[in-house]
C-alpha cells in the first residue's frame, strides 16, 4: 500500500510538472510579483539591494507554491480529474501529497532560479546548508497551505482571494517591509504567528556571516507543514464521503 | 466467488436519501445493468462500489474485499468509466493512458505495448498524439473507456456508456462492450435506456426512487410483464381526456397513452380487458378501429412492474 502510495505521489507530481506548472501562466504568477516587489523597494533604496534579497526569496516561494496549488488542485476538482486519480490504489492522502510536492518541485525551479540569478548577480554567498533547508521546510508549508485553501474552496477565483488575506498579511508583518522590532506589540505578536515571518528570518541567517542558528525557524516551519497538511487532507476526504 | 455482493448499500445526503437498502450480486463473467429513471441513484450505487463515496449503512464485497474495510486492494482488478469523461484535456491520448497506466503501476514495458494495443481496439490509434481536448464525444467516451483497461481489470464498471452520443457512435461502443463481455469481463453498467439493457446485458436491476424493484434477466422481466397481457387499442377519436376512465374500469392493468388515438393496456385477465375496451368505446362513442395483442418489450415489463411511465426514461440529465 505504501508502495502503490509512494509511486501515484511521485507520478502526480511529475505529470502536474509537464501539464501546468511548466505553463506560462503559471510561471507569471509565481514571479511576477515578486520580481516587482524587489524592483519597487530597488528603486526606493538603490544601495540596500543586498537586504533585500532573503525577501525577495520567501516571496518567490510563498507566491509560486500557492498560485500552483490553486490552479492543480482547484481546477481538477471542478474538471474531475482528481475523482479520476483516486480509482487509482492510491489514498486520499496519497493524491494530496502528490499535489503538494507538485508545488514544492515548482516552487523549488523558481527559487532557484531566483536565488541563482540574483547571488551572481551582486556576488552574495549564501551558506547552502542554512539555505536549503529553511527553503525546502518553507516551500513545503506554503505548498500545504495553498493546498489546504484549494481544498476548502470551489472555486479558483474564491481561493486565490482568500489566500490573499494571510498571504499579505505574511508580506507586510515578516520582517521585509518593516523591521519586526518597530512594530507596535500586537502587530509584533502577529507577525510570530505568521510561517514567512521564520521563512525570512531563516533566510536571512543564511545570508549573514552572523554564527546564528536557523533550527529554531526550521522547527516552527516544520510544525506549520503538519498544521496545514493535516487539515487539508481531512477536508479532501470530506469531499468524498 | 461472486464479482460483487452488495447487502444492504444505503446513501443519504442530508435528508434526501439516494440508495435505500439495495441488495444484489454479480456473478463472475456477467453484464449487470443497474436501469432506472435519471436520479434513481445508479451513479451514487457505483460511487460506493468503486470507493468514491462511503456508504451511509450497508456493505459489499467486491472482488472478494469488504467496502468497509477498505477497497484499496481490489482498486487494481477494477476498471471504472465515470459518467462524464474526465480525462486530461491537454496530454494526448497516449499520454492519458500512459499517465493511468503509471498510477495503477502497470510495468513500463507492458503499459507501451498496452496503450498502443488499446488504441488501435478503439479506433484511435491515428489519433494518438492529438490531445484529448480536441476529440469528439464519442472517441471521448472511447478513451475514457480504454482508459479504464490500462491495467487490465477482471471488473468493469460503466456508468451511462453512450449518454450523449450519436446512434453511430452508440452503436459502435455497443459493439464494443459486448466485445469485452465475450473475452470474459465481469461488467456492471448503469443506463437509462431500456433497448440497451435488453441488448447488453444478462441481468438487469432496476432501480426506483433508490430502491430495488426487480432484479432479472431481461427474458424474465419481459415474461412476468407477458402474464397480464399486453393490449393495444387503436380508436377513431381521441381518447387521451377519457384514459383515466379506463383506468378505474381496469383496476389491475396498467393504461399507457401511446398517442391521440391509441392506449396500451398492460396486466390483467385478457377477456375482461377486451370487455372493458367495448364498454368504453361505446360510453364515450370512441369507435373502436383495432385491437392487437402484443409480445412485452422490455419497456412493457419496465412499466408493468415499476408503474412509470416510459416517458420517465427519456428525461435526460443536462447535456455534458
Ligand atoms: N453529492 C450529492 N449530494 C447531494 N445529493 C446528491 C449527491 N449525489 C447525488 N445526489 C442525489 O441523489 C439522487 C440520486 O442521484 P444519482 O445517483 O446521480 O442518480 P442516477 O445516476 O440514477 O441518475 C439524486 O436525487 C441526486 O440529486
Ligand atoms: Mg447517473
Amino acid at each position: 500500500m505504501v508502495r502503490d502510495d509512494l509511486r501515484c505521489i511521485y507520478e502526480i507530481a511529475a505529470k502536474d510538472m509537464r501539464t501546468y506548472y511548466l505553463k506560462p501562466p503559471a510561471i507569471s504568477w509565481g514571479i511576477v510579483f515578486p520580481v516587482a516587489w524587489t524592483l519597487a523597494f530597488y528603486l526606493r533604496s538603490p544601495g540596500d539591494f543586498e537586504e533585500l534579497v532573503p525577501g525577495l526569496i520567501a516571496m518567490t516561494i510563498l507566491f509560486s507554491t500557492t498560485a500552483a496549488e490553486a490552479v492543480v488542485i482547484n481546477f481538477e476538482m471542478r474538471l474531475g480529474t482528481l475523482e479520476r486519480l483516486l480509482l487509482a490504489p492510491v489514498s486520499i492522502g496519497g493524491v494530496l501529497l502528490g499535489k503538494v510536492l507538485g508545488g514544492f518541485l515548482f516552487g523549488l525551479l523558481m527559487t532557484a532560479a531566483v536565488t541563482a540569478g540574483t547571488a551572481l548577480a551582486i556576488g552574495l554567498r549564501p551558506d547552502l546548508t542554512i539555505l536549503i533547508p529553511v527553503a525546502a521546510l518553507s516551500l513545503l508549508v506554503f505548498s500545504s497551505m495553498g493546498a489546504l485553501f484549494s481544498v476548502g474552496f470551489k472555486e479558483v477565483f474564491e481561493a486565490q482571494t482568500f489566500l490573499n488575506l494571510p498571504r499579505f498579511l505574511m508580506v507586510f508583518l515578516c520582517g521585509v517591509v518593516y523591521p519586526i522590532s518597530a512594530m507596535p506589540a500586537p502587530l509584533q505578536f502577529i507577525s510570530q504567528l505568521l510561517p514567512l515571518t521564520y521563512t525570512v528570518e531563516g533566510l536571512r541567517v543564511a545570508f549573514s556571516a552572523a554564527p546564528s542558528s536557523p533550527l529554531l525557524d526550521s522547527i516552527v516551519l516544520a510544525g506549520f507543514f503538519v498544521l496545514f497538511i493535516f487539515p487539508a487532507m481531512r477536508l479532501l476526504r470530506k469531499r468524498f464521503e | 466467488m461472486k464479482a460483487i455482493e452488495v447487502r444492504g448499500l444505503t446513501k443519504r445526503f442530508g435528508s434526501l436519501t439516494a440508495v435505500e437498502d439495495v441488495s444484489f450480486e454479480v456473478e463472475e463473467g456477467e453484464v449487470l445493468g443497474l436501469l432506472g429513471p435519471n436520479g434513481s441513484g445508479k451513479t451514487t450505487t457505483i460511487r460506493m462500489l468503486v470507493g468514491l463515496s462511503r456508504p451511509s449503512e450497508g456493505d459489499a464485497r467486491v472482488l472478494g474485499f469488504d467496502l468497509s474495510s477498505g477497497i484499496h486492494k481490489a482498486k487494481r482488478g477494477i476498471g471504472v468509466v465515470p459518467d462524464s469523461s474526465n480525462l486530461y484535456e491537454e496530454l494526448s491520448a497516449r499520454d492519458n493512458l500512459l499517465f493511468m497506466a503509471k498510477l495503477y503501476g502497470v510495468p513500463k514495458g507492458v503499459r507501451e505495448e498496452r496503450t498502443e494495443e488499446l488504441l488501435r481496439a478503439f479506433g484511435l490509434f491515428e489519433r494518438r498524439n492529438d490531445r484529448f481536448g480536441t476529440f469528439s464525444r464519442g472517441m471521448k467516451r472511447s478513451l475514457t473507456i480504454a482508459a479504464a483497461l490500462v491495467h487490465d481489470p477482471k471488473l468493469l464498471f460503466l456508468d451511462e456508456p453512450t449518454v450523449g452520443l450519436d446512434v453511430v457512435a452508440a452503436r459502435s461502443l455497443r459493439d464494443l462492450i459486448s466485445d469485452l463481455h465475450h473475452r470474459g469481463l465481469t461488467i456492471v453498467l448503469t443506463t437509462h435506456y431500456l433497448e440497451e439493457a435488453d441488448r447488453l446485458c444478462d441481468r438487469i436491476v432496476i432501480l426506483v426512487k433508490g430502491r430495488v424493484v426487480a432484479v432479472d434477466t431481461p427474458r424474465e422481466l419481459k415474461r412476468s410483464a407477458e402474464e397480464g397481457s399486453v393490449i393495444e387499442a387503436t380508436f377513431r377519436g381521441a381518447t387521451s381526456d377519457h384514459s383515466a376512465d379506463l383506468s378505474a374500469r381496469l383496476p389491475g392493468s396498467k393504461v399507457v397513452v401511446l398517442d391521440g388515438t391509441r392506449l396500451k393496456i398492460l396486466g390483467g385477465d385478457p377477456t375482461r380487458v377486451l370487455e372493458e375496451l367495448v364498454g368504453f368505446s361505446r360510453s364515450h362513442d370512441l369507435g373502436l378501429e383495432a385491437v392487437n395483442s402484443m409480445r412485452p418489450s422490455l419497456e412493457d415489463a419496465f412499466v408493468s412492474i415499476t408503474g412509470l411511465s416510459p416517458a420517465v426514461m427519456a428525461k435526460e440529465k443536462g447535456g455534458r
